[in-house]
């Protein structure tokens, strides 16, 4: 298990203070001119060495993103747009970082922009999240009361942190959608080129960051890159907050290193399945846009970005879903295409018109009023949407169909069969959960 | 997507008029972003708009918060339909935002759904008294703390059938329900479980500082380093004065951070008892796994490419982009036997096509067989279709046709 002493969020449950004097004493703004001071160049270098993939689901080495930013400016400036949106079913943890640790996200913004010579930070937070707003526009302010950021600051380098927020749309944690929506626009991402290291935010040059990339800035320029990268596997390095919910006894988040073993995860932290090892179904590991992985597969597998993706899946946002043997799965991941047609952004028409269709057809799979060569005909239309939208949303509307199919087939055909042995209008069977 | 209308003309208010708390609050807003971008203060101002009207927008206030930010109307309107945290109809005076998505779903919320059903009614619509209206809504990010409610601004958590009447019940009497979990938890730590986070010394603040050692130690042996530099330099060229030779420069890097080896080489996955390369584990994985699922590497190169691209002048040639990206394939000076494959066999490679790999010096299967990610990206970038060979998998497929002509 991490060492506590190796833990980066040190206020994740809130049992301490979130505001900047005990933000201090858990070593938040420590001598963070030094790290100011030592220049882009080193900043840059330093969370390259560190390996650090970002957190927001697609796993994009933070550093590397960081360093696209155009060295010379051109005379437009430059933005740093962290990403608080946090709508992936299944993900909780920006929210505590936001409510209980919002110093190192502050801190973040600051050491973010000198890396890409940006003098402010815009931090888009999900319109839902009204006490994180105000928890997270209080640290806002007594950063600038204290003088650690504003125009004249103690650090030497001008920064302004601003907070927008969105009013509920899951596409707008999309990065282009969510720049759209904080021009005061629908939420309809962008294509791409250009991309928003070249032309983001009102055309200027912009880098889109999750919440936890950012807050882990600090703590990993103060011990240095070589230390985070010491944790987790090759090339899935560091510690990761993983937000365990479903059918587990004590749902939780936790700070965890990089490749925990799921079993360890949920033995350690999570008081276990919910009716012992045996009564595991399935898991969705990194929030509703992955598919599922049975339990055979994932109860020893290393949580991590590679070993995921190699058993069909990925790790997203670590929003590991737990499901035992009472879920009704096939209406469980109908409800995620409900989700999916519910958000999307209706500009690309196999999105718009594949989604909700998807949704139809597995909501019918689940009470069994279906034909069997449908099954493949649905599988047939997720091939036909995904790949062919501007952004992943049509993406992420298919593979947890694709999932269920490759790994549920015969409890679809079950189904069927049941519903043609008994035909009649209620639906087959209620969820037992 | 869901279609979202304003409410009927016999709801709509007549008229509308900012409050001065809102309009001071404004210019707080339209401060924070640049000069003649106030149009970004839209969805702060709607919500504040749709506070002040008994949360929910009619149709006069849409119109005057356009005006204030010199949008059009459309605009606001569009904007407004979009965002479903904007209720276009008048709700109750508790509007109840039920998260009925798959976390939530699993931990019960169809409970709640079934008290909200029987207690309240139909969805958005408002009780008699007024007092209550609820709505199913998609994730509202509380999944550890799942069922949850949001009411109005606030979070209620970890729900069962009977404290969520409860919480209706209060409501309805005017009392002031607790916050979030319902259950005691302070906020999504593992109920009396919690095993993080436990040492004193994290918060006690005696850990503030600690992390300067490392550069005191580095700097440290960089003033011993350039000491030792600077007298053997001292000596060569007290040497040098004698021999009359050029002293010899500075080090180059002195001042710089030192560089630390790479943390995942080969040697290191040895080191840790791992197989350094696993040609066989790599390939699978890419035959299961690339094309089903989130492509992160896919991504992350397309925008190394774009950038490396980006930074070439706009006149450059095919080849020299191809050079900045990857590694030219090695070619044939001529076919093998003197008979080429039919690369039109390929999927995605057409007569034009097969006539530019072969000046290449591309002729057979095998060899487009052998690319690896530097290749694919030269050839990408050279025929200008990056990604193509991707999507369509000529390595793969060139490798199927290679192992059809040796069996065959």
């Amino acid at each position: 298990m991490l060492q506590d002493q190796d833990r980066i969020f040190t206020n994740l449950y809130g049992f301490h203070s979130p505001d900047l004097d005990a933000a201090r004493k858990r070593g938040a703004w420590d001598e963070t001119k030094f790290l100011v001071d030592q220049g882009r160049d080193w900043i840059i270098d330093e969370m390259k060495k560190s390996n650090l993939r970002g957190r927001g689901g697609a796993g994009f080495p933070t550093g590397l993103k960081w360093s696209f930013m155009p060295k010379q400016n051109d005379g437009r400036p430059h933005y740093l747009v962290v990403n608080a949106d946090e709508s992936e079913p299944g993900t909780c943890k920006d929210r505590e970082i936001m409510r209980h640790d919002p110093h190192l996200l502050v801190e973040g913004c600051l050491l973010a922009c000198v890396a890409m010579g940006a003098h402010a930070a815009y931090i888009y937070l999900r319109g839902e999240y009204v006490a994180e707003r105000v928890a997270l526009q209080r640290a806002i302010d007594e950063a600038y009361e204290a003088g650690l950021i504003g125009k004249d600051n103690v650090h030497g380098y001008p920064f302004d942190c601003y907070l927008a927020h969105g009013a509920g749309a899951y596409i707008c944690g999309e990065e282009t959608a969510l720049l759209e929506s904080l021009e005061g626009k629908k939420g309809m991402p962008r294509l791409k080129p250009p991309f928003p290291a070249n032309m983001g935010l009102w055309g200027c040059p912009t880098t889109v960051n999750n919440v936890e990339s950012i807050a882990v800035a600090g703590t990993i320029l103060r011990r240095g890159g070589a230390w985070f990268a010491g944790l987790g596997r090759p090339n899935n390095h560091g510690t990761k907050l993983f937000c365990v919910s479903g059918h587990v006894n004590k749902p939780c988040n936790v700070e965890e290193e990089m490749g925990i073993p799921f079993r360890e995860l949920i033995d350690k932290h999570c008081g276990g399945i919910r009716g012992g090892w045996d009564n595991l179904l399935a898991v969705i590991p990194g929030g509703s846009s992955v598919p599922m992985v049975p339990a055979d597969q994932i109860a020893d597998a290393p949580m991590d970005f590679d070993t995921l993706r190699g058993l069909g899946s990925g790790l997203g946002t670590a929003a590991v879903i737990v499901m035992d043997k009472s879920t009704d799965v096939i209406r469980a991941i109908a409800r995620i295409s409900y989700f999916y047609k519910h958000e999307s952004c209706g500009q690309c028409t196999p999105c718009r018109e594949g989604t909700g269709w998807m949704w139809r057809v597995v909501s019918r799979m689940a009470e069994g009023r279906a034909q069997k060569r449908e099954i493949d005909m649905l599988l047939e239309v997720t091939k036909q949407v995904e790949g062919h939208t501007i952004c992943a949303l049509g993406d992420a509307a298919a593979w947890p169909i694709q999932g269920l199919i490759r790994h549920f087939r015969p409890e679809i055909e079950k189904r069927i069969d049941d519903y043609a042995a008994n035909p009649h209008t209620d639906p087959v069977r209620v969820a037992a959960e | 997507m869901a279609v979202r209308r304003l409410a009927p003309d016999a709801v709509q208010p007549k008229s509308f008029a900012f409050t001065p708390e809102t309009e001071a609050w404004l210019v707080e807003q339209v401060r924070k972003y640049p000069e003649g971008r106030q149009a970004s203060a839209v969805i702060p101002l709607l919500w504040r708009v749709q506070k002040d009207c008994g949360n929910w927008l009619p149709q006069k206030a849409i119109e005057a918060v356009a005006e204030r930010l010199a949008m059009p109307y459309i605009r606001v309107f569009e904007v407004a339909t979009f965002y479903t945290m904007f209720n276009l109809e008048p709700v109750g005076k508790y509007f109840v935002q039920m998260c009925g998505t798959t976390p939530c779903q699993l931990r019960g919320s169809d409970t709640i759904k079934k008290v909200l059903e029987r207690r309240v009614g139909a969805q958005s619509t408002v009780t008699a008294d007024g007092l209550f209206s609820w709505l199913e809504v998609e994730c509202l990010g509380a999944c550890c703390n799942a069922p949850m409610v949001q009411i109005n601004d606030d979070y209620y958590e970890d729900l069962t059938e009977a404290n969520f009447e409860k919480l209706l019940d209060d409501l309805a009497a005017g009392r002031e329900p607790k916050l979030g979990s319902q259950e005691g938890r302070t906020s999504s730590e593992p109920t009396d479980n919690v095993r993080t986070l436990q040492d004193p010394a994290l918060y006690d603040g005696s850990r503030v500082g600690a992390w300067k050692k490392r550069f005191e130690e580095e700097a440290a042996r960089k003033a011993a380093e350039s000491e030792a530099a600077a007298k053997a330099e001292g000596e060569a060229a007290s040497a040098a004065k004698e021999a009359a030779v050029e002293p010899k420069p500075g080090k180059p890097d002195s001042g710089r951070a030192t560089e630390t080896p790479v943390a995942d080489a080969p040697a290191q996955r040895a080191a840790a008892g791992e197989r350094p390369v696993d040609p066989g584990a790599r390939v699978a994985a890419s035959e299961e796994g690339t094309r089903k699922t989130v492509d992160a590497d896919a991504v992350a190169e397309e925008e190394e490419v774009a950038a490396r691209l980006a930074g070439l002048p706009k006149d450059a040639s095919a080849e020299d982009k191809a050079n900045a990206v990857g590694e030219r394939p090695a070619g044939l000076e001529a076919p093998r036997g003197g008979a080429a494959d039919d690369l039109k066999a390929i999927i995605g490679i057409g007569p034009a096509n097969e006539k530019k790999l072969n000046e290449l010096g591309i002729f057979h299967f095998d060899q487009i067989a052998g690319w690896a990610r530097p290749q694919v990206r030269w050839v990408g970038t050279y025929l200008a279709f990056p990604g193509r060979i991707d999507r369509e998998n000529w390595v793969e497929q060139a490798r199927a046709l290679a192992d059809r002509d040796k069996t065959s």
